[in-house]
């Protein structure tokens, strides 16, 4: 219960913020429950079926498959497969850490799990679709490909500030989780 | 659409799990509840501070800030706006259809929208939990810089 208390004492307090915005300011204090109703009910239709497919790759996929496929000497495929693994993601950015932690956990290599995260924020279809939809489809494929090498180079910039001994912490830590 | 298919493998690649191997499937399950049940507490805190920003930020108060006639400072605040916010896409892009269509500039746009995406403060402790600091930092920072990149190259193709 205590540990409950201290896992939880963040969205503790929010929760009461929000109670004594709605009693002090009850239009913002209205709209800010509303708003916050609106995410939870997204994030609960999201996320199930992410955490399902991510603990069905943790036991099935074996780590020998991504260590070839993604891992340090995976190259182009890599690259393409983390690119496509992100993009054909739905949900908001914060999913994609989990998912990033179970990659690290296959021996995925740095650079293609920061790729992974990049797309996953830039380059998700169903957001892509969406986009177009409302700014239009040049706005949407000009932003897309500049958005790609973008991603890729920045991935690569990223690994190369990370020491080898610093990645094996990160990569210890996502064991854990 | 996409969630209906997101659903339906999981659903189905569940099944299949099942049906080959219980004790693995079972396994299965058990780890997609620990890492859920993991970072549950900061998914739930960041839907409550989303809801706070955008209850006391209107869409007309962005279009203020960040309208056709701001410049660089426009762009600056929309950069700031679209690092700290987090809107979900149904939400943000129809606010900037709107924005453009009522003579947001499209610079302006652009980076917030690209910091929207690339960039979050308000997961930053989520991030810093997987990836540690030093590189959430620099990938934040690095992408934030790229956001600039991005709206100015849009607003040499598109204008």
């Amino acid at each position: 219960m205590k540990l409950l208390l201290k896992k939880y004492k963040f969205f503790i307090a929010l929760t009461i913020i929000n109670f004594l915005l709605a009693i002090f300011y009850p239009a913002v204090g209205k709209k800010s429950i509303e708003i916050s109703t609106n995410s939870l009910i997204e994030m609960f239709i999201i996320v199930p079926p992410i955490f399902l497919l991510l603990g069905l790759f943790d036991v099935w996929v074996p780590r020998e498959i991504i260590i070839k496929l993604m891992g340090e000497n995976s190259g182009l495929l890599g690259i393409s497969l983390a690119l496509l693994l992100g993009s054909f993601s739905a949900g908001p950015l914060y999913a994609a850490f989990p998912v990033a932690a179970v990659l690290m956990n296959k021996g995925c290599k740095f650079s293609n799990i920061l790729l992974f995260v990049g797309a996953w924020a830039t380059t998700k279809i169903p957001m892509l679709l969406f986009e177009a939809g409302s700014m239009g489809w040049s706005f949407m494929l000009t932003r897309l490909l500049i958005n790609i090498p973008g991603i890729i180079f920045m991935s690569y910039i990223v690994e190369m500030f990370v020491a080898d001994k610093e990645k094996q912490l990160i990569y210890q830590k996502g064991l854990s989780l | 659409m996409f969630t209906f298919a997101l659903y339906f493998s999981a659903i189905v690649l569940l099944l299949a799990s099942f049906s080959r191997d219980k004790k693995r499937t079972k396994m299965s399950l058990k780890k997609s509840w620990k890492a859920l049940e993991n970072i549950l507490p900061q998914f739930l805190s960041i839907i409550l501070v989303i809801g706070i920003t955008l209850a006391m930020l209107s869409p007309q108060e962005i279009n203020n800030l960040i309208g056709r006639q701001s410049g660089w400072i426009g762009m600056l605040i929309a950069s700031i706006l679209g690092s700290v916010t987090l809107i979900p896409g149904f939400v943000a892009f129809p606010l900037t259809a709107a924005l453009y269509k009522n003579g947001g500039g499209l610079m302006q746009i652009a980076v917030f929208i690209s910091t929207l995406m690339a960039v979050g403060i308000v997961t930053l402790p989520v991030e810093v939990k997987y990836f540690g600091r030093k590189v959430s930092i620099i990938r934040n920072g690095l992408a934030f810089v790229y956001c600039f990149i991005v709206a100015m190259l849009m607003g040499g193709f598109l204008t």
